[in-house]
């Protein structure tokens, strides 16, 4: 018998009274730092090529799996920081951690790296930390984790010759990396603090600046608390023929793989020419939730999933 | 079957063995494939394993047919029931049937998966109602919520019940959890 709706909604009312404290919290932050709150389109007529990313599409256009190339093109129009809560569509995500829609905060701020992003976003998480009532150590499930910075840091090369015995920078086997990082590399991180997972191999680039090196990596970094996913971030790749040869791969992969046929988003490949150096960080607001609401699914800190909806 | 389509309870033959999907759990990088971890419970011998798929992979669903049996009795740890149509008797091992063992009345009607003319498993309805045979008598004035005290059912399984529960009263019970769910009707 499933749970009764005005059950389940009173059920959720400690949480759902939290989750606002946090967007709140969210909010100061970034107001704090002078950065700009936007909101941009969640319909469009083209978004970002993901060969694993299954968009909805609504008529001929498609519904956003992020926001990431509007705040772009806005960061190429001399805005330079900018936040924004958004409604993104993955289909097919349905999970204890995924939901179809969920709830994305993304910031980009100009003149930083991927590093600079993970400094913001440990500042960010502390202070909702501080906010909610806590010091240094947050409890998830049953495990006391200490947030207190830095976090720890370690290159996707390291972990994967620690813990898979081979190396993904050395050797591209995405497959294998995919299947490996669940079942070898998430549980292998210290589960009583954070971890910052950098440096992927450049067919994992994604929107990412490459770092010179032989060979060289992805400057790309994945925030990880209470094996939580909770963040992915870049120094941006503001090389339009780059970019634009990384997308056009993409949608072959995409035609080969699902046999769907995505439009090139023009736009924002032009603005990509106008970028400046800039940094910027997806973070998956309900997961975030759920860490601070100790909640064991995403269920638990949405009114309404695609379930109950 | 495509991997996605894998629920719980789906049942599954895996290298020859007949399995049910106790739990699946979805879970993706970001930017990455889409992996399935499946519990699955081996219905020949009640081990439990855990396997992981990629999105996209397939696997073979079983084949199963049900029919309408009744419950006989149990001795050691087989349950007995028997087909209502052909009076063929089938037996059922214990740690097959998990949690459905505390729910079963000599003579209730039960849903019996077959593969072929093997039993496989039964079929429970969601909630079951069951009369309280022996309970704790409380002190405290009655209280609606907290399951606080011990009751035994005429199944012989004890369930945590709010402190009205009296003997005799008809209760109903959630079979997937084993948990009280609410009072039917009291007993005098």
């Amino acid at each position: 018998m499933a749970e009764d709706e005005q059950a389940r909604l009173a059920r959720l009312r400690p949480n759902l009274e939290r989750r606002a404290l946090i967007y709140e919290s969210i909010r100061a932050f970034f107001k704090e730092r002078n950065f700009l709150e936007v909101e941009t389109p969640i319909r469009a007529p083209a978004i970002a090529p993901e060969p694993f990313i299954v968009p909805f599409q609504s008529e001929d256009w498609y519904l956003a799996a992020s926001p990431e190339l509007h705040m772009k093109r806005l960061l190429a129009a001399g805005y330079e920081k900018l936040f924004q809560f958004s409604h993104c569509f993955r289909k097919g995500e349905r999970g204890r951690w995924h939901n179809p829609e969920f709830i994305m905060l993304e910031w980009y701020r100009a003149n930083a790296d991927y590093l600079g992003i993970i400094q913001d976003t440990e500042q960010l998480i502390a202070s909702i930390a501080r906010k909610l009532g806590h010091k240094d150590t947050i409890k998830y499930q049953g495990q006391k984790i200490d947030i207190s910075l830095p976090w720890p840091r370690i290159t996707v090369r390291d972990a994967y010759i620690e813990y898979a015995s081979w190396d993904p920078v050395a050797t591209n086997d995405p497959t294998r990396f995919d299947v490996d990082f669940i079942d070898k590399i998430l549980p292998a991180f210290s589960p009583d603090r954070p971890t910052v997972l950098l440096d992927y191999p450049t067919p994992q680039a994604s929107l990412a600046r490459l770092k010179p090196g032989n060979p060289p990596v992805a400057e790309r970094a994945e925030v990880f608390i209470g094996g939580l996913e909770l963040a992915n971030g870049y120094s941006e790749l503001i090389d339009a023929r780059e970019q634009a040869s990384r997308f056009r791969e993409a949608v072959e992969e995409i035609r080969r793989e699902r046999g769907q046929d995505m439009p090139l988003p023009d736009s924002f490949l032009k603005a990509v020419a106008r970028l400046p150096e800039c940094g910027g960080i997806a973070l998956g607001i309900d997961r975030l939730v759920m860490l601070f609401c100790d909640a064991a699914s995403i269920d638990d800190v949405m009114p309404f999933t695609a379930d109950t909806a | 079957m495509e991997i996605s389509g894998v629920h719980r309870n789906t049942k599954l033959i895996i290298d020859g063995a007949l399995y049910n999907v106790e739990e699946s759990e979805f879970t993706k990088p970001g930017k990455g494939r889409s992996v399935y971890r499946l519990r699955l419970k081996n219905l020949r011998d009640g081990r439990v394993i855990d396997r992981t798929y990629r999105s996209g992979e397939d696997v073979e669903e079983a084949r199963l047919d049900t029919q309408s049996e009744q419950f006989l009795y149990h001795e050691n740890d087989q349950y007995f029931f028997m087909d209502i149509k052909t009076y063929d008797q089938h037996a059922v091992p214990e740690e097959i049937l998990g949690i459905k063992k505390n729910f079963l009345k000599e003579g209730m009607e039960v849903v019996m998966l077959m593969m072929g003319d093997e039993p496989i498993d039964v079929q429970l309805p969601i909630t079951i109602d069951l009369k309280v045979i022996e309970t704790e008598v409380s002190t405290k004035t009655a209280t609606i919520t907290p399951q606080n005290k011990a009751s035994v059912l005429e199944t012989g399984y004890k369930v945590g019940t709010p402190s009205f529960i009296k003997v005799g009263d008809i209760i109903k019970i959630d079979t997937r959890t084993g948990n009280y769910l609410e009072r039917v009707s009291t007993g005098k």
